[in-house]
């Protein structure tokens, strides 16, 4: 089945109601290129969306998903893939629902290693509530809440979940939709947390970080001196505050996913009509 | 009822208290007697008074009463706490030698024994086993046959060798010989034995066991007194049955991991209790609208806040009730006895599935960490059944297609009941939310619609109060005038208490509630009765007030919940039409 799916068919009869421009266009096709080209189809995936202009992404994509409550998407994902070893998970949400409200949840669910990907559409700016400042926003970024600037440095990402024991790190852009879907497909392929930080632009209320801002300061580890299975080359890529990159920073290949190195592997969802076979057992123990 | 018998062992927390009374209780119950157990204890690791409490009787017991026969002191603080529940003749078992003990006061009347606890147990192999000397020294005086105490050793030290078990066996014979030997007192108590088959199981034990034979496969939860203890109970057991626990970073992800889970396809549940159920009411609203079925069990204590966290209390009844905003239908369960814990455990699931939607199963601390005795049919699995209520498969989905080809998990029907399509259904595929959704479950504020799905998810309360049996446990003389009404774990007590009354001349007729919501009503009793009174462990009277409110006069109500206000022309006429089909009726 899985070889006739194109990317189409994960996109829902919905529109996006995201504004004409929106970075997240472009993060979303993406996945959904990355999710048929790595032979899934929309009755095997499960997507759970945060809450944000990232979190409509539940609504336009075509696949079994989860439009959660703000910060928690992480932990929905880590359910369902215990539950369902056997269907892809892929969590997306924003800066503020990841770094912010859900950022207690990232550093957790980076150390379970869950065998999912998490993209995070970072556009540096809370856009569905008008432009305040987000956990990723810059230092001197004038918003409506912040009218000098946040005056606190913004949220590094991969440095926490390098800090966290990541095994999979990566930054993309959204407007370099090759560069972008192979990345995803990367994460997607990784045995363990697969988690991207994609740069979609906000056209509304961001005009720091702009399309063109990224296009003239990216620079691709890929054409780079950079070895992503080396902690050291990562930590150097993700302490540099002076450049901004794309592509995998680091990714250890020895990776066990969390329900490999727990022994779960059967599909929770299939169960006997009574109690389990054995569950005599139980009480026997009480004796 | 023939006579029970009232042991404690009590010291400070750290000294091992809880296991040297759960050998006690076991030896007990495998002799075949019952078993009623509680503890005394504080919310910190070490230092603090603790006690372990046993009541045992060859008779049903489920209840503790303020007496105690027989108190093994470890510290003088503990004949202290217990002087209201010590009486004349009581035995005090302590050690004389140990330094805190050197001058401790018997009070009057009663039996000290001094029994050099720490060096009859060094002779035996090490001082760690001074309270299986007093648990020896225990058995002479209650004339309880050693050999069950054998017996619970066993089951408590096998992993560590047999000559762990031998060198305990000989520490309780050197207690036991020594009270022989060393006293001359008749103690008058005669803890006979039974052919009986018991099992010793506290509350928490129950509900994991419940989840286990339901067919739970997934739990997360974050520890928290006193609902670790389910956690603890599953983890190791759970996977046996190809089940998993994620102790989780807190209790918002704990739900919303179960929350995962349930969304694909497992049955999942989470425990807490009060505080941890304030963090997962901001997700319990999108649970109820994404109509994922849930177990979400809240074992409470004493609040507000931090409260007491190792006290009683029955304060959480509102908070499950009405806790999240907006309007969303949940279900509420108070299992009233340990053996209950289990059965509505297995009823919690099956019902959160038939409904799709979250229910509450509510113990309380009393219950979680009592441990009570019963014969093993008691948990009969044969007859544990698993409903998984509207699951669609590859063969049925085709029935619940929206007209453009969509699968309709919110479907509008009689029944409000829609189909579930677990993950990997083929033409599944759809979006579960928390935004008020249409039948395919994508975003809509339509008024229609909204006000279409409102009715659907209030309509499977309905039909569930008319397909499920929701009736309470009757006991007490049935022709009383006098009615006693409870929930929740007090049940025991009131059984016992119903005896006392009768004794006394005083006839009740008692109802105990296990169902809060839906919950039977009870107000042609309440009218029937001379006098009514409803017992609870809170201040307030939560469960008071939904009786009282069940039997009040109702009002007419005029109700818009479209997402639109209301305007003075369209008001003014749903008022008219409401006065006039009033006065018609």
């Amino acid at each position: 089945m899985s070889s006739d799916i194109r990317f189409t068919d994960f996109k829902s009869d919905k529109q996006p109601t995201w504004c004409p421009g929106c970075g997240d266009f472009g993060t979303m096709n993406g996945m959904m290129k990355a999710l048929a080209e790595t032979g899934n189809d929309p009755d095997n995936t499960f997507v759970v969306a945060g809450i944000g202009c990232s979190g409509k992404i539940g609504t336009y994509m075509h696949s079994y998903a989860l439009h959660g409550v703000h910060g928690r998407a992480l932990p929905v994902g880590t359910g369902v893939k215990m539950a369902r070893p056997d269907i892809e998970v892929m969590v997306a949400g924003g800066d503020g629902d990841g770094y912010s409200i859900g950022a207690g949840h990232f550093v957790h669910a980076v150390r379970r290693n869950v065998d999912m990907t998490y993209v995070v559409m970072d556009n540096r700016i809370y856009g569905l509530t008008k432009g305040q400042a987000s956990p990723t926003s810059r230092e001197d970024f004038e918003t409506s809440t912040s009218p000098e600037g946040p005056k606190q440095p913004p949220v590094n990402p991969h440095a926490l979940a390098l800090a966290s024991g990541a095994t999979f790190i990566a930054q993309s852009f959204s407007s370099d939709a090759l560069r972008h879907q192979e990345i995803i497909q990367e994460a997607i392929e990784h045995d363990g947390f697969g988690f991207v930080n994609v740069y979609s632009p906000c056209v509304t209320f961001n005009d720091v970080d702009t399309y063109d801002y990224f296009r003239d300061s990216l620079v691709d580890l890929k054409e780079a001196d950079h070895d992503p299975t080396s902690r050291e080359d990562a930590k150097d890529v993700i302490l540099d505050n002076e450049k901004e990159h794309q592509g995998v920073i680091y990714k250890d290949e020895s990776s066990v996913p969390y329900h490999e190195q727990h022994g779960v592997d059967e599909d929770m969802s299939v169960i006997p009509d009574g109690a389990p076979e054995g569950a005599t057992d139980l009480v026997r123990e009480f004796y | 009822m023939a006579a029970d018998f009232n042991w404690a062992v009590g010291g400070e927390a750290g000294d091992g208290i809880d296991s040297t009374g759960k050998i006690f209780a076991q030896a007990l119950s495998r002799a075949g007697r019952h078993v009623f157990t509680s503890k005394d204890f504080a919310s910190r690791i070490r230092g603090g008074y603790t006690a372990y409490k046993v009541r045992t009787s060859v008779d049903k017991v489920q209840s503790v009463v303020d007496r105690l026969d027989v108190l093994i002191a470890l510290t003088p603080r503990t004949i202290e706490e217990n002087l209201d529940e010590l009486h004349e003749g009581s035995v005090i078992i302590y050690d004389g030698e140990r330094t805190t003990m050197q001058d401790v006061e018997i009070p009057e009347g009663m039996i000290g024994l001094d029994v050099p606890l720490k060096s009859l147990a060094e002779e035996a192999g090490g001082a760690i086993m001074r309270n299986v000397v007093a648990l020896g020294a225990a058995c002479e005086v209650a004339e309880f046959p050693i050999e069950n105490l054998d017996s619970a050793l066993e089951k408590r030290f096998k992993d560590k060798g047999q000559k762990l078990v031998d060198n305990n066996k000989e520490a309780a014979r050197a207690g036991q010989s020594y009270v022989a030997d060393e006293y001359d007192h008749e103690f008058d108590y005669d803890l006979e034995t039974t052919d009986e088959d018991y099992v010793l199981l506290n509350g928490d034990e129950a509900i994991g066991m419940g989840a286990i034979a339901a067919g739970c496969r997934f739990y997360a939860g974050y520890p928290i007194t006193p609902a670790t203890d389910v956690m603890t109970y599953l983890t190791g057991r759970i996977e046996r049955y190809g089940g998993h626990v994620v102790q989780a970073e807190d209790e918002l992800s704990a739900i919303n991991m179960a929350l995962g889970a349930a969304r694909g396809g497992a049955r999942a549940m989470t425990a807490t209790s009060g505080p941890g159920i304030d963090l997962m009411t901001e997700t319990f609203g999108l649970i109820a609208t994404s109509e994922t079925p849930l177990v979400i069990c809240n074992v409470m204590r004493s609040g507000p806040s931090t409260g007491m966290p190792t006290k009683q209390e029955q304060g959480d009844l509102n908070q499950m009730l009405y806790g999240g905003h907006g309007e969303v239908p949940r279900f509420v369960l108070a299992p009233t006895t340990i053996d209950e814990c289990f059965w509505k455990t297995v009823e919690a699931f099956n019902l959160a599935e038939k409904y799709q939607l979250p229910v509450y199963l509510t113990a309380d601390l009393s219950m979680a960490v009592t441990e009570q005795t019963f014969s093993p049919e008691t948990f009969d699995m044969d007859e544990v059944e698993v409903d998984r209520g509207n699951v669609v498969d590859e063969a049925t989905i085709d029935d619940h297609m929206s007209e453009s080809g969509g699968f309709q998990p919110h479907e509008i029907t009689d029944d409000g009941i829609s189909p579930r399509a677990f993950p990997g259904t083929a033409d599944g595929a759809h979006m579960s939310t928390g935004l008020e959704h249409d039948e395919q479950g994508r975003r809509t504020e339509d008024t229609e619609m909204r006000v279409a799905q409102v009715d659907k998810r209030n309509r499977k309360v309905e039909t569930a109060r008319e397909r499920e049996d929701w009736s309470p446990r009757e006991f007490g003389d049935e022709d009383a005038d006098d009615l006693v009404i409870t929930w929740g774990s007090n049940e025991g007590a009131l059984a016992e208490a119903v005896d006392i009354l009768d004794d006394e001349g005083q006839d009740v007729r008692v109802l105990s509630v296990p169902y809060i919501f839906p919950r039977p009503d009870l107000s042609a009793d309440v009218e029937a009765a001379e006098t009514t009174v409803v017992v609870e462990c809170n201040e307030q009277g939560q469960f008071a007030d939904l009786v009282e409110h069940d039997v009040l006069e109702r009002v007419d109500r005029v109700n818009k919940y479209n997402g639109v206000r209301y305007k003075a022309d369209e008001l003014a006429a749903e008022i008219k039409s409401t006065l006039e089909a009033g006065a018609e009726a």
